[in-house]
């Protein structure tokens, strides 16, 4: 018996010396091998009586589980260790970047325009565009600017031929979606609103601090029968408040004149705190569509009424963003682009 | 139209501020674009009269001035100007006056005692330059304030007019329009008939009565061309911007601002017998006050006498016979010319004046002899002399049939409920005047509003003179109808996003270019010139976008960026017969790294497969890449793309040749598509999953060098072997165990069948089909 008891503390002392598997494994023949010392005592039970075999073996078989059990314990010690040593091997700087390409970005203009786009969407109305060289009837007559008014000197033209001018605004883009939609609706007694925004580049002859020879505007318009100019001062309203996303905003109509519109109105804003605080700055022209225009397309101006606006997006986009000179726009320098990205 | 408001206030005086009044004027639609004071803030400056100068014992350019400035002891001041004499008078700042950044003290110049400053136009701010003290007229009552004297405590108001109030062209239309916006009443200058002391007349013709409705002149004779205008005439031409000239121009001048009718003196001895209004005829030519010599046009106005033509109606006067210092008699004209006859005609000749920039707006047409009256007399009393009966031509006048105007209409147009009342009540205080029935206005016009022809144009009126910001804000109502949503179709915006995702930066460049871009670059010598281009290097419309977004790189590169990806959206144009053909395109350009700089990556440049995989992004892998030559690109790296057999764009290395010519330091590569055919994704379509395992099989075929990838894929989906359902390349591979000419390539083939699993055998016949055409197409022989 004292026997087995060195057995199982030499199997102990033996088993917590192995450093490795390949160690633990010898030493575990040594014990539970076919010549191990256990092995050897369970072959020496056949020598005893029958009466001694069931307590001996009993006593034999507590110390197998006991070196068994100081194995696994061992084994799993290692096995624990090895791992804990693998892991911290393979432990990253994970402050260092991650790799690959980075994410481009979209232009102001653009993003402005998608957020104009997208919060005029949210009340009904829809995108629409038109060609960039327009010819002088869409740009100028259909609009109530005939030939020699006084107001094309107000626009600095820049002329293709005879007939075709690059647009000066996005304007005649309204012209042209409502004859389409007079033509689409002619079968219906009352055709459905006209809701439309029209974005797009114009171009004026002008260049400098404050002006660039291209440019952005988008254009509003709505025809229904009832619209009016109270309706369109809520319609603007609602946006810069929307697109600014800020109630500290005045916003004011000022009489104004354009040939195509009947009132006309200049739109100023103006905010009420912020580095830009107490001054009027434009941001764009509208009015109520003039019967001209109107009539123009087919529309009786007695049974629909509606506005149109205009709005000069890299005004929006400056005032939004804080940039402060309109020429960066167009330089297309990586260091202003990718503030916006 | 820039304009005092001394003077105005002389016609209108409302109590308001000149803040208040800027913005009474500014919200009716009359935008004041500047407000500023004639003089800086200054006090303590008065009139001063130097009764004796000696020179100063130690400086030569100094003088001690004994100065009265009012009733009290004289000043002794010294003075550093060189017209400081005795007998001047000049403006003196006394001592504790604040001038524009200094405050005047006494002070020892040299040893001498100096109580107060003698001071220039300059030292006061109200000249930018002046040499020597500012020198008042003999008149100017000494210890007066200089400020009051010198009526400096005016404003200048500078109004943006817009081009339909040409009533607004004179301080009496802009008074008109205050009394009509504050009801404070109006003080018109009076303008009584001036005495007729002599019978002389030139007979006046109108050949051209539609352009030239009235026409009235008169002889004057003995006037003094010497006179001097007076002071309170020249302050005011000054203040708006006209210099003062000789007595009889100024008077005419001061006639166009005070009443807004242009008027034309003529050297009555210069003219030969009758007047004619008519028009040019071919090939008559005249000098014109600026010096320029005109060939006129069958369509010009004229005034001519029997020697020809004498004046561009409405326009400008001729030199020959201009007012000059040895006139003695005049012939005034005032006239209406039709705005039809003028518009545009100035602009013609390249320049504009005072006189056609209102005849082509509209210029009262009842007003044509008050203002000749009211400049006869201004003549008479500056120069002298004495006037003749007025000749006149009259023919029709323009109508101002009666503009109906609704209630009704007021409200559905602005959406407010005016009375009424209030509606009669606004259109009097306009000076508009109407009958009433029910609801309906009929209204006429006065003669100089040229602006109202129908209801709208009335209803602005009204509304303007009510407030527009009393129009209250109202949230629009409208039916409830959803926005079609088309899915098989996406927007310009996730393009964009798609290539903002493969970092791609978005530039907008010009739609106009260079030339030699086009050029170049597209091989385009077509392209649209515009006619008034802005600068040489903007002067053709863009058939390519590669040209802008190459001109982005090198302003890029220039900054030290030494890895850019851009990408622009925008519409191409060319000629198409009569007409312009638009597309929009989107073009992307890749310069430098493949990726930043970073850890663990070699710094490899991008090359044609890196942006192929973008390309491929875009087309959502539905597009052939057919080799293919190109202007723009190296001959050996270009493809051009096609979508379902039709060509959408190119992609490919920029040719080194430009390459050099731009001086970029490595390679570009670069695509451009159409983007209507990106924008087509079509709608998802469901198709039976197997259920039965899919077999792989790798192939690896040599074949010579010449046979595109492609060729062999087509090769084997036209072989219609019925399992295929995936075939890729997915290796090249030259060198050691492949002849040389001849290239290596691998594929994986997907093989699966919908109604069993497929057997070895299947398999096995189906390689050899792929395997079959392969060989019998393009040579393929299987790697071993």
């Amino acid at each position: 018996m004292q026997n087995l008891e060195q057995i199982l503390s030499a199997a102990q002392s033996d088993f917590a010396a192995c450093a490795n598997i390949a160690d633990l494994e010898q030493a575990k023949a040594k014990y539970l091998g076919k010549s191990g010392a256990l092995t050897e005592q369970l072959k020496g039970l056949g020598k005893l009586s029958a009466e001694e075999r069931p307590t001996a073996g009993a006593a034999i078989n507590v110390v197998k589980q006991g070196v068994e059990q100081a194995l696994q314990a061992r084994r799993d010690a290692i096995l624990d260790a090895e791992q804990a040593q693998k892991l911290a091997s393979e432990t990253l700087d994970v402050t260092l970047p991650g790799r690959g390409r980075k994410q481009g970005g979209l232009h102001p203009v653009t993003r402005t325009l998608a957020r104009i786009e997208h919060l005029f969407h949210s009340i009904g109305f829809e995108v629409a565009e038109g060609p960039e060289i327009e010819t002088d009837f869409y740009n100028f007559t259909a609009l109530n600017i005939p030939d020699d008014h006084p107001a094309r000197a107000m626009h600095d033209t820049f002329y293709v031929d005879d007939q075709h001018v690059l647009r000066t605004h996005t304007s005649p883009i309204q012209v042209r979606y409502m004859q389409a939609h007079v033509a689409r609706h002619q079968q219906l007694e009352t055709m459905p609103d006209v809701r439309i925004i029209a974005p797009g580049r114009v171009y004026r002859v002008d260049s400098d601090a404050t002006h660039s020879p291209m440019f952005h505007q988008v254009e509003g318009l709505w025809i229904g029968e009832a619209v009016s100019f109270a309706d369109l001062k809520g319609v603007i309203a609602d946006f810069l408040k929307n697109f600014f996303e800020t109630d500290d905003m005045q916003v004011r109509f000022r009489p104004s004149f354009f040939p195509f519109t009947e009132p006309s109105a200049e739109i100023d804003l103006a905010f009420t705190s912020g580095p830009r605080q107490g001054k009027w700055l434009e941001v764009a022209g509208c009015g109520m569509v003039h019967p001209n225009v109107l009539g123009h397309v087919g529309i009786d101006s007695e049974k629909y009424i509606g506005f149109a606006f205009g709005f000069g997006v890299e005004r929006l986009a400056m005032l939004r963003y804080g940039v402060s000179d309109l020429r960066l726009f167009f330089e297309n320098d990586l260091r202003f682009l990718k503030q916006f990205a | 139209m820039k304009f005092s408001e001394h003077w105005l206030r002389t016609m209108v005086d409302p109590s308001l501020s000149s803040e208040e009044l800027s913005h009474l004027l500014t919200m009716a639609g009359l935008e004041v674009e500047e407000l500023d004071p004639v003089a800086p803030d200054f006090n303590g400056v008065v009139i001063a009269e130097i009764l004796s100068s000696e020179r100063h014992p130690d400086a030569d350019r100094l003088q001690i001035c004994r100065v009265k400035v009012g009733d009290g002891e004289p000043l002794q001041i010294v003075c550093g100007a060189p017209n400081a004499r005795a007998g001047l008078k000049a403006p003196c700042a006394l001592v504790g006056a604040v001038l524009p950044g200094f405050e005047i003290k006494r002070a020892k110049v040299r040893g001498v005692e100096s109580f107060g400053m003698l001071c220039s136009a300059k030292e006061l701010g109200i000249a930018e330059e002046s040499n020597g003290l500012l020198e008042l007229p003999a008149d100017a009552p000494v210890g007066r304030d200089i400020r009051d004297w010198l009526a400096l405590n005016d404003q200048l108001f500078t109004l943006k007019l817009t081009p339909n109030r040409s009533d607004c062209l004179s301080l009496l239309g802009l008074a008109r329009e205050v009394s009509a916006l504050t009801g404070v009443p109006l003080t018109i200058p009076e303008t009584a008939a001036v005495q007729v002391t002599h019978q002389e007349q030139k007979a006046v013709k109108v050949s051209a009565p539609e352009a030239c409705p009235h026409y009235a002149g008169r002889v004057i004779r003995g006037v003094d061309a010497f006179a001097a205008t007076p002071d309170w005439m020249k302050q005011r031409l000054e203040r708006s911007g006209l210099r003062s000239l000789t007595a009889i121009v100024d008077v005419t001048n001061y006639v166009l601002l005070e009443l807004g009718q242009p008027l034309h003196a003529f050297d009555l001895a210069k003219l030969q017998g009758d007047i004619q209004v008519r028009m040019a005829k071919a090939g008559e030519k005249l000098e014109l006050l600026n010096k320029q010599t005109v060939e006129l046009q069958p369509d010009y106005l004229v005034i001519a006498d029997n020697g020809g033509p004498v004046a561009l109606a409405g326009i400008m006067g001729g030199t020959p016979s201009s007012v000059t210092a040895i006139t003695t008699d005049i012939f005034l004209e005032s006239a209406f010319f039709s705005p039809a006859a003028i518009v545009g005609k100035a602009r013609q000749l390249g320049f504009s004046t005072d006189s056609s920039y209102r005849f082509e707006r509209g210029v009262d047409f009842a007003a044509t002899l008050q203002a000749m009256e009211r400049a006869t007399q201004l003549i008479i009393e500056i120069c002298g002399g004495s006037a003749g009966p007025i000749t006149e031509a009259v023919s029709e006048l323009p109508a101002r049939p009666a503009v109906r105007l609704r209630r009704d209409r007021v409200r559905r147009v602005l959406g407010i409920s005016l009375g009424e009342n209030e509606i009669a009540a606004l259109l009097q205080r306009l000076g508009m005047s109407f009958t009433q029935t029910d609801g309906e206005f009929a209204v006429t016009p006065p003669s100089y509003r040229f602006d109202i022809e129908i209801e709208e144009d009335l209803i602005e009126e009204v509304a303007r003179l009510y407030g527009y910001e009393k129009i209250l804000p109202y949230p629009p109502q409208a039916k409830m109808t959803m926005l079609a949503d088309n899915e098989s179709h996406r927007s310009a915006l996730a393009v964009r996003e798609l290539l903002v995702a493969n970092d791609y930066q978005e530039v907008v460049t010009y739609s106009f270019v260079d030339e030699s871009w086009e050029r170049n670059l597209a091989g385009n010598t077509q392209a649209i010139p515009l006619r008034n281009p802005i600068a040489s290097n903007m002067s053709v419309m863009r058939s390519t976008l590669w040209g802008g977004l190459l001109e982005a790189l090198i302003y890029n590169i220039n900054r030290k960026q030494e890895r850019v990806r851009l990408f622009e959206v925008g519409a191409c144009f060319a000629q198409d017969g009569e007409k312009y053909a638009h597309r929009t395109k989107v073009a992307g350009l890749c310069y430098g790294n493949v990726v930043p700089d970073q850890w663990d990556e070699a710094g490899r440049k991008v090359d044609f497969y890196d942006i192929k995989a973008d390309v491929e992004a875009l087309t959502r892998g539905q597009a052939r890449y057919i080799a293919d030559v190109h202007p723009a690109l190296h001959p050996g790296q270009s493809a051009r793309i096609e979508v379902d057999g039709v060509p959408v764009g190119w992609l490919g290395g920029l040719h080194p040749k430009w390459q050099q010519q731009y001086q970029l330091s490595s390679s570009v590569v670069m695509f451009e598509l159409d983007l209507e055919p990106l924008l087509q994704v079509g709608l998802p379509c469901f198709s039976e999953v197997a259920k039965f395992p899919p077999v792989r099989r790798d192939l690896a075929v040599v074949v010579d060098e010449s046979v595109p990838a492609q060729a062999l894929i087509d090769a084997m989906h036209e072989a219609n072997v019925g399992v295929i359902n995936e075939i890729a390349l997915f290796d090249q591979y030259r060198g050691k165990g492949v002849e040389q000419g001849k290239k290596s390539l691998a594929f994986l083939v997907v093989m699966q069948d919908t109604q069993k699993t497929l057997t070895d055998e299947d398999t096995d016949a189906a390689v050899a089909r792929l395997l079959t055409a392969m060989a019998q197409k393009h040579g393929a022989v299987l790697r071993s």
